[in-house]
């Protein structure tokens, strides 16, 4: 690992034909690390509070729609039943156990969703064991051939359907009740709360909102990618970078991101090898956050 | 001396369990518990008294241990030298962790997270690292002499992770006494007006955090030693981080007694679970996140200050019944 990089190694690295499909890899999967990270960011705007189970939702989605496969659910046609499901489930979530249970603490909060968290991800162990499974769909391995690089073909569904997702959830925050109401609990809880606005019910759809996200994330990862009781935490670590990045509560912040998140992830295990890679997210995260805790998009510290 | 009596009191009680419990599976689970109880009292300092809640914890937990047994291992120290070394490394971490951190102002759930990244970013580079073995990780190997901080009996073992206990609960009293304290427990009401009263705010957080760094940090030197290995999915796993917090929060948050008194309920359910479920894994730990979420919701002091609170509530009864008559 240690050896003396070679001129000559570094000459074909850099070279357009590897870097331009590094690039575009990173962009789509970028796309998905988005979709996670706008699922946090979404509940961190509104609640304020840092969402720890959002990695285990995911997981919990992935075994969802990889038992709706077993049914012949098609991923792509399961996430019009998962993401209703999951937005019930994480609304349920916030109006039962989450809020009631943290008296309005934010700390308390934190610590009940990593309980959460705890739960789910071993009650998910005890039952599936930590055995890795993958579902076979038949165009798992087709890609496109775009002249100087191919793509694959579910990386592209999935980019293109993260864009659809975000533009979905920017309708329903700009033109419906709902929306304008989690607009208006994010700017001003109290005045909302006086002016009729049920902060409870407000909350729980946000987290259910949340939720779906990674319902939606958890189909379109799961044709290309595996499933195991911890297979969600690897997505929301990076998430976390992703929503501090853009800054925390801003949904164009998640976006763009992710995107540039996944690019340099593409890139630094080019350069330096898979799990070096994840060090340089993270030495990202921790700097963004010491140098700039508002984010490049985020308004406030 | 009074405040004092009642950790005299816990500790000759435990001391005592080595001469009439004889089990070497019990000793083994007191010992491991008390290592919690240990590293959660570092915890507690910083997240209990200072309201800074850590979610990495695990960055002191596994320097201790991986500077105890590099330093053994690799470069042929003392034991009980790379141990104290060990603890100073916890503290030191503490100390640039809490520079960084403070003095930017992170606070809540971005407190939160940052300290989840520098545990991460240590495990990571641990797994990578020539030096700590990198993904085959530290052996020390079994020498059972005293000077070599290795013992046959476990009581001895189980007696020195309860002195260390003991020495982290007359911590916890002495801050909880201390001006510094004051500070402390003004600062996790509310910080603005700490500042506004002239606490530095930055600063009592920042030694808050060394002192914590430098405890939990203890807990990763014993585990080392008692365990003889270190990878780094164990000392700077998440799940170090966790358990860390789980055991004062169950047991009282803010309190001498809580760490202590968590890890043995915690250890105790674990150990209950898994008695009913076998070898599977992953029951003992849903067990742990419901207890979690149960203490929040309803005994936000945790079973301490839910204990306190149905004593005094048994001790009111006749009189409210007096008054009604």
């Amino acid at each position: 690992m240690c050896h003396p990089p070679l001129p000559a190694s570094i000459l074909v690295v850099l070279s357009p034909a590897i870097i331009i499909p590094a690039i575009l890899n990173g962009l789509l999967t970028g796309a998905v690390y988005a979709l996670v990270a706008l699922g946090l960011t979404l509940v961190y705007g509104v609640l304020h509070i840092i969402n720890f189970a959002h990695g285990a939702l995911l997981t919990a989605a992935m075994f969802a729609a990889f038992f709706a496969y077993q049914f012949g659910i098609d991923p792509y046609v399961a996430i019009f039943l998962l993401a209703p499901a999951f937005f019930a489930f994480g609304y349920a979530l916030q109006r039962v156990v989450i809020g009631p249970a943290a008296h309005g603490d934010d700390r308390n909060m934190l610590l009940i969703t990593l309980g959460i968290a705890v739960i789910i991800e071993n009650a998910l162990l005890y039952t599936f064991r930590a055995d890795t499974r993958t579902i076979d769909v038949p165009y798992a391995f087709k890609s496109i051939d775009f002249g100087f690089t191919f793509l694959a073909v579910p990386r592209l569904v999935g980019f293109a359907a993260v864009f659809a997702v975000a533009l979905v959830l920017w309708l329903i925050m700009t033109f419906t009740d709902t929306g304008k109401a989690i607009r208006a609990v994010a700017k001003e809880k109290l005045g909302a709360e006086l002016a009729g606005i049920d902060v409870a019910h407000i909350y729980a759809v946000t987290f259910g909102l949340g939720t779906a996200c990674v319902a939606i994330a958890a189909c379109l990862l799961i044709p290309t990618y595996y499933v195991n009781p911890s297979a969600g935490n690897a997505f929301v670590l990076v998430a976390f970078t992703i929503v501090v990045l853009g800054g925390m509560g801003s949904v164009p912040g998640a976006l763009i991101g992710g995107l540039v998140i996944g690019v340099v992830e593409s890139l630094s295990s080019l350069f330096l090898g898979d799990s070096l890679g994840q060090v340089g997210i993270f030495l990202i995260f921790i700097v963004v956050l010491l140098v700039r805790p508002s984010g490049l998009f985020g308004a406030r510290a | 001396m009074k405040a004092f009596a009642p950790i005299v009191l816990v500790v000759a009680l435990f001391a005592a369990v080595p001469l009439v419990v004889h089990s070497n599976v019990i000793l083994n689970f007191l010992v491991v518990a008390l290592m919690i109880a240990l590293a959660g009292q570092g915890w507690n300092v910083l997240g209990g008294y200072g309201g800074q809640y850590s979610f990495g914890h695990a960055a002191f937990f596994g320097t201790g241990a991986y500077v105890t047994a590099i330093l053994q291992v690799r470069y042929g120290v003392n034991a009980w030298v790379g141990f104290a070394t060990g603890i100073a490394a916890g503290a030191l971490v503490g100390a640039v962790i809490g520079a960084l951190t403070f003095r930017s102002g992170l606070r809540g759930s971005y407190f939160a997270l940052v300290t989840l990244a520098f545990a991460e970013v240590l495990r990571i580079s641990a797994s990578v690292a020539p030096i700590t073995g990198a993904g085959v990780g530290t052996l020390i190997k079994l020498d059972l002499r005293a000077q070599a901080f290795q013992f046959q009996s476990r009581a001895t073992f189980y007696w020195i992770s309860l002195a260390l206990v003991a020495l982290s609960l007359l911590i916890a009293k002495l801050i909880e006494r201390s001006r510094f304290g004051v500070w402390l427990v003004a600062v996790r009401e509310n910080e603005d007006a700490a500042q506004a009263l002239g606490v530095d705010v930055a600063t009592v957080k920042s030694a808050a955090m060394v002192i914590s760094g430098a405890i939990t940090a203890a807990a990763g030197c014993f585990y080392a030693q008692y365990f003889l290995f270190v990878d780094s999915g164990i000392a700077y796993g998440t799940w170090i981080s966790i358990e860390v917090l789980l055991t004062p929060i169950i047991g009282g948050v803010g309190t001498v007694f809580g760490p202590l008194f968590g890890a043995m309920v915690v250890k105790a359910l674990g150990e209950g679970a898994q008695l009913v479920t076998g070898d599977a894994p992953g029951l003992d730990l849903v067990v742990y996140g419901a207890v979690l979420i149960l203490v929040i919701a309803f005994m936000p002091r945790g079973l301490i200050g839910g204990l306190a609170q149905a004593r005094q509530r048994l001790m009111r009864r006749p009189a409210v019944e007096v008054h009604h008559g």
